[in-house]
């Protein structure tokens, strides 16, 4: 299960990674996304995986590690899923705002330069 | 009297100037001369005390660790230095007062004159070396302003430009030098660091302390090959020059010798530094002072030799050396200061520095000549002036260098030559300006000056003549009280006669008298120094041609690093990253731990092939962006499910709530950006990217697996859980962290949520979609599902969003949820029906929600203090109520409410302000 959850954080930080580096405003959203999930379930994570151990207090129950998952890693990833879509909000309108104003959806609002056109052998 | 007084004097008399109106010259003189007299005066009250032998101290707790306080203490030096600085600064301020011009800034000149001053005073008094730095900094940028007063002068402006480079950037050496000393010393008390000597030099770093710190006293005075700072500098008010330039900032350099002097001194690396650098000065100075035309040019090369002649002495490193460097600080000054308010008359009254024009100036203002032929006199060491009395004693130590090999007779060759040049360039300074001819074209003809102005100069010569006369009388206390904390209180016999009979220091005085005076007479007869056009250059072109390469070499940098490129920058970010988090990873290579694994379930492996297969289908399929957006969606929704299977219910339900909240949002975006992207150019840089990703997701499943298998130390979560139903009376112990145990981080968090959504709504306020980006906007008619379910389905969500808004605090739920569940029924109808239909049943402006939300949650906090509690400490009880069950009524749910409201308007602003955009452009395009 270790290996698992690595290498799905693993998979997700790549993806958001290889996307946060593309050209068009749009796929760095993506790509934002997809890194917010890897870093917030990576943050989940440092409470250790606990399966059927839900941080709810019974009475009859010890409150103790033993019968529930840690808490505390669950109250800073709820705050950061809500945040990220706040940014991730941000981030959209920037993007509808440079493509509007500079006719580019391009990161930096202007298209690059036109690559010349291969020449053919003579 | 507190000895810190004479700073703070200084300080306040020059914010009080910058207050006063700049044409109140007389004011302004009045109150700077006022001032300093005050702080000479409040430094002459605790003399009695030095001079028998106290060290009298002050201090303050500054900085927290051993040695760093905030303290000023007065020695001897610094009794008779601060007196030094006051004295002088008190007659040049007086000389000011006649020099500037009416229709000059007269008051800010002596508010930076003030300023100069009590940085000076800082230095000098300072009892800690950090607090010496801060001042010795400030010393150079009160010089800065001083020497550009003339801001509308580009030789003013570039002059002060090179003279801050120069001695900031020892200023940064002396910072890295005393940093170093200060760990040797094991504090930075100079009282500890004084009598720290022997453990400083048996120091492995002592070199390189001793080169920083005098890098930075050698730029601060001057020495060569820093010296040619000093001319360019020239071009401030003479006033500057009288005071900064003899007696003052290139003093700091000597000045920090003679302080450091028992610390650092006594060692062959001291000896061959400060004595080659002092000799090599010397002689270029001297030498190089001869061929100047302008009279200040002159003076500055001038100041540069005597400054040698005093580093050289200090290198020297025998106590009487010592002494007599003491001896010349002060005797240099008295003449030096004189000499450049004469030229500074000179100038004044004719309109030009120019000694090729300035001839035969005698028959004009014979009292300004006589003052310029003493001090002139003292400079070349005439007997029976007080220049004569310490060469004396530097000739007599120069001789008496043992066991350095050739030194023994360098040092003194070079120093009779060096004195016959001194004697050359002064007897050029008199000849030149008031004999030799006519005055060749003046602005104007010149005559004497008004009295008050001359009475500085004449103050200075006088006291020239005094110590010349009669040194035992007039000077021997003060030098002893000065260079007895020099030498480390082995204060040697010395003897100030003029006659010392027939002896080989006498000698060498009269040679250089002798050889000095022909020399000028036969340069003037066999070239005519008047024709020399170029004069002797160097430093100049070397620093201007440094610091051309270093900016350059800047741009370069900048044009290579930061081309404007977001891409580059988030790449250089992202790899900067990587290398800062791998760095442990390949040095210590990857270990794990020994925690039993969790055995693998058949969901949890379909959920990590669906991720896959989400995130994948994102890159791959990224160029269509709505199909991307449905593997985003998808890949959202296993990461809600991964939530839900590792126990953590509320974290699945935020999770989903928000997937459907942002999916929502970026296809409301995508209406109005490009539906496909344009595919990029360049295999290489797919590579590149793709390797910096691979390398990163790596890196981060390496380290996740490092801390996965390592047991957790469960001391926090253990005392989270225990204490969540006693200490806040909640089940759900996620929510009691959020709104109870951190609910001061959640305040924050929803602030920020509430300021996203301000932002938003900002940036799409005043915008107007260019109807040439969108797409064709196409049939209005929406889902015809979504229309009729949305008006049902919105009560219903306002009645979940309640439910889970009230059992939040003991099952999942709690206010984030509770506010998201609502905004999601509101868009429902939004979407369905419109822009249009919902504004019109629903007048409610979500910004305020925010604003309601922040200041409900913020009063919870502060209703604590009511009954005497810290911020956000929370109440409760528990009643039953029907239906929902036990809940707990806990002022948490106050702040719980808080959170909702905010979370509520934000998603809503957001929602609405980017749907909004196509109801303007729609009605935009309706109106056309």
């Amino acid at each position: 299960m270790e290996l698992l959850v690595s290498s799905a954080i693993g998979l997700l930080t790549a993806g958001g990674v290889f996307l946060l580096l593309r050209a068009r405003s749009f796929e760095v959203v993506l790509g934002l996304t997809l890194l917010s999930y890897a870093v917030n379930l990576f943050i989940f994570v440092m409470g250790r995986l606990a399966i059927d151990k839900v941080p709810l207090l019974r009475e009859g129950v010890a409150p103790s590690l033993a019968n529930h998952a840690d808490p505390l890693p669950q109250a800073l990833v709820l705050t950061a899923i809500v945040i990220s879509f706040a940014m991730t909000a941000v981030l959209l309108v920037l993007a509808l705002r440079s493509h509007a104003e500079y006719g580019s959806d391009h990161v930096d609002g202007a298209e690059p330069p036109a690559p010349e056109p291969r020449r053919r052998n003579p | 009297m507190n000895v810190a007084a004479p700073v703070a004097i200084a300080f306040l008399a020059g914010l009080l100037l910058l207050a006063l109106p700049n044409r109140a010259r007389n004011l302004a003189a009045i109150v700077a001369g006022l001032a300093t007299l005050a702080a000479a005066a409040s430094l002459w009250s605790v003399s009695g005390a030095v001079f028998a032998g106290e060290v009298v101290e002050v201090s303050w707790a500054w900085l927290p660790f051993p040695g760093a306080d905030l303290g000023f203490r007065v020695d001897g030096l610094a009794l008779v230095f601060g007196l030094l600085v006051t004295g002088i600064g008190a007659l040049v301020i007086l000389y000011a007062r006649y020099y500037l011009a009416e229709d000059e800034p007269v008051a800010r000149f002596h508010a930076l004159f003030m300023l100069f001053m009590g940085s000076m005073l800082g230095v000098v008094l300072a009892g800690n070396l950090l607090l010496l730095v801060v001042f010795w900094e400030l010393t150079s940028l009160a010089s800065f302003l001083l020497i550009g007063y003339w801001q509308k002068r580009a030789d003013a402006r570039q002059g002060a430009r090179m003279a801050l480079t120069v001695t900031g950037t020892g200023g940064l050496c002396l910072l890295a030098g005393v940093l170093l000393l200060g760990r040797m010393a094991g504090s930075f008390d100079l009282d500890v660091v004084l009598v720290s000597g022997d453990a400083i030099r048996a120091h492995p770093l002592y070199l390189p302390m001793l080169v920083l710190v005098l890098v930075g006293a050698f730029t601060k005075s001057a020495q060569f090959p820093f010296h040619f700072w000093l001319p360019h500098a020239m071009a401030a008010p003479t006033p500057v020059s009288a005071y900064l330039h003899s007696a003052t900032m290139v003093k700091a350099g000597v000045f920090l010798l003679a302080r450091l002097h028992p610390a650092l001194s006594g060692t062959d690396e001291w000896f061959y530094i400060v004595t080659l650098t002092g000799l090599a000065t010397l002689l270029v100075g001297a030498y190089v002072a001869i061929f100047q035309h302008d009279l200040k040019g002159l003076l500055a090369y001038s100041t540069i030799s005597h400054l040698g002649l005093i580093t050289l002495l200090f290198g020297l490193d025998s106590p009487l050396a010592t002494v007599a460097g003491v001896f010349h600080i002060l005797n240099h000054a008295t003449f030096k200061a004189s000499l450049f308010m004469a030229a500074g008359i000179i100038d004044h009254e004719s309109g030009s520095r120019d000694m090729r024009r300035l001839n035969g100036l005698w028959k004009l203002m014979p009292v300004t000549g006589a003052l310029a032929i003493v001090a002139s006199a003292a400079m070349a060491s005439v007997p029976l002036l007080n220049g004569f009395l310490s060469k004396e004693m530097f000739f007599a130590e120069t001789l008496r260098i043992e066991s350095h090999g050739l030194m023994g007779i360098l040092v003194p060759a070079v120093a009779t030559l060096a004195a016959a040049f001194s004697v050359a360039y002064s007897v050029r300074f008199i000849h030149d300006v008031f004999w030799n001819g006519e005055p060749r074209d003046l602005p104007r003809k010149p005559h004497d000056p008004p009295f008050w102005m001359l009475m500085p100069a004449g103050v200075l010569v006088l006291i020239c003549l005094l110590v010349g006369i009669l040194p035992e009388q007039f000077v021997r206390a003060i030098l002893e009280v000065a260079a007895r904390p020099v030498t480390g209180d082995r204060l040697p016999e010395f003897s100030l006669a003029i006659w010392h009979g027939l002896n080989l220091p006498l000698a060498m005085s009269a040679l250089g008298l002798a050889a000095g005076a022909s020399l000028y007479f036969s340069l003037q007869r066999l070239i005519n120094l008047h024709d020399i056009v170029h004069l002797p250059r160097g430093g100049k072109e070397i620093f201007d041609a440094l610091l051309g390469a270093v900016l350059a070499g800047a741009r370069r940098c900048t044009a290579a690093v930061a081309n404007g490129s977001l891409q580059r920058y988030l790449a250089f970010t992202l790899v900067a990253a990587i290398l800062a988090a791998g760095w442990p990873l390949l040095t210590q290579g990857l270990s794990t731990g020994a925690a039993p694994a969790t055995p693998v379930t058949p969901l949890a492996l379909l959920l990590w092939a669906l991720a896959a297969l989400g995130a994948g289908g994102v890159v791959v399929l990224r160029h269509h962006r709505f199909v991307a957006l449905l593997f985003l969606g998808l890949t959202g929704l296993v990461v809600s499910l991964a939530f839900a299977l590792l126990s953590a219910p509320d974290l699945a339900l935020t999770q989903l709530l928000v997937e459907v909240a942002s999916v929502l949002l970026m296809m409301l975006a995508l209406y109005w950006l490009p539906a496909r992207s344009r595919s990029e150019v360049g295999l290489a840089v797919y590579w590149r990217d793709a390797t910096i990703a691979g390398v990163a997701g790596l890196g981060m499943a390496a380290l996740t697996y490092a801390v996965l298998t390592r047991p957790a130390d469960g001391r926090l979560a253990g005392w989270l859980l225990a204490n969540a139903v006693p200490g806040a009376a909640g089940q759900n112990a996620v929510n009691v962290i959020l709104v109870d145990f951190r609910a001061f981080d959640t305040l924050g968090e929803i602030a920020v949520m509430g300021l996203a959504g301000l932002i938003v709504a900002a940036l799409l306020a005043d915008f107007h979609a260019d109807s040439g980006t969108a797409r064709p906007r196409g049939d209005r008619t929406a889902s015809l599902i979504l229309a009729t379910a949305g008006p049902v389905l919105l009560p219903l969500a306002v009645v979940i969003a309640i439910w889970f808004f009230l059992r939040g605090h003991n099952a999942p739920g709690g206010g984030f949820i509770a506010g998201l569940v609502l905004a999601l029924g509101l868009m429902v109808p939004y979407i369905g029906r419109g822009n249009a239909w919902m504004s019109a049943r629903l007048r409610s402006d979500f910004q305020l929600w925010i604003g309601w939300g922040l200041a409900i949650a913020g009063l919870t906090g502060i209703g604590s203090f009511v009954p005497g509690f810290p911020f956000l400490t929370s109440a409760y009880l528990a009643p039953a109520l029907p239906i929902v069950g036990k809940i707990s009524i806990a002022t948490a749910m106050f702040f719980d409410l808080g959170v909702f409201l905010v979370v509520t308007g934000a998603t809503m602003v957001a929602l609405t302000a980017i749907g909004r955009v196509g109801a303007t452009q729609a009605t935009a395009g309706a109106a056309r």
